[in-house]
């Protein structure tokens, strides 16, 4: 009952704030609608999007994008407090998928049109389009599509004798390290990079972090405790006491273990694929040696047991339309434009992001500039989403406290960890 | 130092010399509400209320993204609160911290109030600001360049002092939770020390000139006139000083948030309320937080009043 009564005021006083501004303006035309798009901070390929974008739709709409801060949390933490407020002022957001949930759970997301996810799920990777869904829904429209490659130094493999063609586990890096004398780069900060790796490990080691999904947050069931989630406990804990681990471990995100790989004090190094723009730039830049990137080998993110296929981290973005939005139809039409394959290209070639689409991996420039295109493609295939669940913050902040540092992991930290989510997700805990 | 009518004022009146004293009085009290009124409205208004509203969402389970499921928990989310051992860890490291930093500027702000204090007339501008300077940046740009400084691959701290046993270029300041109470303590003292020194630099302009001369010409030594004349005349001043940064310091935020995250157990009491309201957005338990916080810097701030009698009208020169 109070809903029309509410949105018919919001009509209002929005018609009057309009009409106050068209009158300040001096023009009585009213342009074609702009359509604002928050994205996450790039080198500037969603902002060239946008304007191609607004060139291809022919004055029907134009796309005025807004940066969000650089930590995925942030961007979620704005976004979620604007939208709880009914912002209509959102029209596209760049969304990073773990949070995708939370926002279908609450309302946040307006409805895709069935003919628009037909389109946009073609030729599209299975990890992205799982990425975008929740409930059984599509909710979100696959932009790019991220993933974990193992990266190594072709010298330091060279040294350890090991065959970085063939797949390989945790314990035979650390052999292949321990021979070639040097380290290798993880990240073990406590941060959503901590999320990412522990729920390869339990991913690859055969199980998940919520064993049984619920929209209710008490019947939510986890699987941490599971031999699976043992395992990757095992894992996580060796790794972080091989004394291979380097330096500051316990405190390395992403980009320390950049700056470790290129330094040379880390032979090998999970991370994302942007690590490969970073080191052309720093070639380009004079900062690095062209015969250090000559160095760089690539290859699937590693195994936790050697018969069991790997489970690399999948991220990336996707574009979510905002609910409170004046105009959904648009918006969604923006968003097919700015997903296409052709823009994913060019994105990929640009700034280093890989796109969602198959067909873009086997592109001839693609292949020209990212050599490593097949197996970013192949990883895309096997990689596991991480747990999807309106909670994901809880999920994944407890698994941060709990887990970090990670050479304090025991069996026990599974039950731990367990005990804690269910007191969070119950109210019963602080987090 | 009692205030004295000068004798050549007003006779007075004829009736009862008593009330002429008390209407003066009364007068001056309402020239104090209407001058000091307006300001009263507007800080009720926007401390009042929040504080209002936040105690009132305390007793909510309300999350933001799920309005729908708001319902009426009474006490319970203080409950939660006061029986979670991370909030007694948090109170831990925010009294701690507090302590740490409050001393160690106590100290620090006197020695520089008495080089501002005592610097040549020439070069004390210059003297002035450069010791207030760091109290003119913005706490989370000190905490970053601290951070920075810090930092295993963009920090100089590990190279500059690697003479240091202990400090080697792998040192990892952020890695442990002794190292990194040290670089947050060390980062909040740089940064408000200089806030101590004015007020304390105030109290020293205060000790009147006359004292010191006469002990002076008693014989007594410059650290008997510290101990004798100069300190016990300014207490109020240090009092308030070490008031103010107190309830400051137990409020200590950016510099977790940008230097630690949090990790390795050195999460404080504004962060912990941080973290359930903007992270977790369950605005009701965060609100309890809020609240508990609120208490706490209350109950600092009463127990400095009257444990050391500490007279805030004193500090601002009224006695």
């Amino acid at each position: 009952m109070r809903r029309p009564w509410r949105s018919r005021l919001a009509a209002a006083a929005l018609a009057v704030v309009a009409v106050g501004g068209l009158a300040a303006c001096g023009s009585g035309e009213s342009g074609p609608p702009v359509l604002t798009w928050y994205t996450n901070p790039d080198d500037g390929g969603q902002a060239t999007i946008a304007q191609k974008c607004t060139a291809a739709a022919n004055g029907r709409y134009s796309i005025a994008v807004s940066v969000l801060p650089r930590e995925s949390s942030e961007q979620r933490q704005q976004l979620v407090r604007r939208l709880a407020a009914n912002d209509t002022s959102i029209d596209i957001m760049s969304l990073d998928p773990p949070y995708i949930p939370e926002y279908a759970q609450a309302g946040f997301l307006a409805p895709i049109p069935p003919d628009v996810a037909a389109r946009v799920t073609e030729g599209t990777v299975q990890s992205a389009i799982d990425g975008a869904t929740w409930d059984g829904k599509l909710v979100t429209v696959p932009f790019w599509a991220n993933t974990q490659l193992l990266w190594y130094k072709k010298s330091a493999a060279a040294a350890a004798g090991i065959d970085m063609s063939q797949p390989v586990t945790w314990d035979q890096l650390i052999q292949a390290a321990e021979k070639a004398n040097t380290n290798i780069a993880a990240q073990g900060r406590r941060a959503e990079s901590l999320t990412v790796w522990f729920n390869a490990l339990i991913s690859s080691a055969g199980g998940a972090v919520i064993a049984q999904n619920s929209t209710d947050p008490t019947q939510i069931q986890l699987g941490l405790d599971s031999p699976a989630g043992q395992r990757a406990a095992q894992v996580m804990s060796d790794f972080a006491k091989s004394g291979r681990e380097g330096a500051a471990f316990s405190t390395a995100g992403e980009d320390e273990s950049v700056a470790a790989f290129e330094a040379g004090t880390a032979g090998w190094m999970v991370n994302w694929p942007f690590v490969w723009s970073k080191a052309k730039s720093g070639v380009e830049g004079g900062t690095l040696q062209q015969s250090v990137v000559d160095d760089y080998g690539w290859a699937i993110y590693p195994r936790v047991d050697a018969d069991k296929p790997a489970a690399p981290p999948y991220g990336g973005i996707n574009l979510g339309v905002g609910a409170f939005s004046r105009h959904p139809d648009l918006a969604y039409e923006a968003t097919e434009c700015i997903t296409s394959t052709q823009n994913q290209k060019e994105y990929f070639l640009t700034n280093g992001n890989p796109a969602s689409r198959s067909s873009v991996f086997s592109d001839p420039e693609v292949l020209a500039d990212f050599p490593m295109a097949p197996t970013i493609e192949e990883s895309l295939q096997l990689a596991a989403p991480r747990p999807q669940t309106p909670y994901y913050s809880e999920v994944s902040g407890s698994i941060q406290r709990e887990y970090h540092p990670p050479a304090s992991v025991s069996p026990a930290t599974g039950a731990d960890a367990t005990a804690l989510i269910q007191a969070v997700l119950s109210g019963r805990q602080l987090l | 130092m009692t205030t004295t009518v000068p004798p050549t004022t007003t006779a007075p009146p004829a009736t009862a010399p008593s009330t002429g004293a008390s209407d003066r009085a009364r007068g001056e009290q309402r020239l104090g509400w209407m001058l000091a009124g307006p300001a009263f409205a507007v800080m009720l208004l926007v401390t009042a209320y929040p504080i209002g509203q936040a105690v009132y969402q305390s007793l909510f389970a309300y999350r933001l993204t799920d309005p729908e499921n708001r319902r009426f928990v009474g006490l319970n989310n203080y409950g939660v609160v006061l029986s979670d051992a991370i909030w007694w860890q948090s109170i831990g490291v925010t009294v701690l911290i507090t302590v740490i930093t409050v001393v160690v500027e106590l100290i620090l702000g006197f020695l520089l109030a008495l080089v501002m204090a005592n610097a040549l007339k020439s070069i004390r501008p210059v003297v002035r600001a450069a010791i207030l300077l760091p109290y003119a940046i913005i706490t989370v740009v000190s905490a970053f360049a601290w951070q920075f400084a810090f930092d295993l691959n963009s920090g100089f701290v590990n190279s500059w002092f690697s003479w240091i046993p202990g400090i080697s270029a792998d040192t990892d300041w952020f890695g442990s939770f002794g190292s990194s109470i040290l670089v947050i303590c060390l980062a909040e003292i740089w940064k408000t020390t200089p806030f101590i020194s004015l007020l304390i630099l105030a109290g020293l302009a205060q000790v009147p000139d006359v004292l010191q001369e006469a002990a002076k010409v008693d014989g007594a030594s410059w650290w008997q006139r510290m101990w004798k004349v100069t300190i016990p005349n300014m207490k109020a001043a240090i009092m308030v000083a070490l008031l103010f940064r107190t309830l400051d310091a137990f409020r200590v935020f950016d510099s977790i948030f940008v230097m630690t995250a949090g990790a390795n157990g050195t999460e404080s009491v504004s962060f912990l309320a941080y973290r359930q309201t903007i992270a977790r957005l369950e605005v009701g338990l965060g609100s309890a937080v809020s609240v508990l916080l609120f208490i706490a810097v209350v109950l600092i701030a009463f127990g400095f009043i009257k444990g050391f009698k500490v007279d805030l009208s004193q500090a601002r020169g009224e006695k």
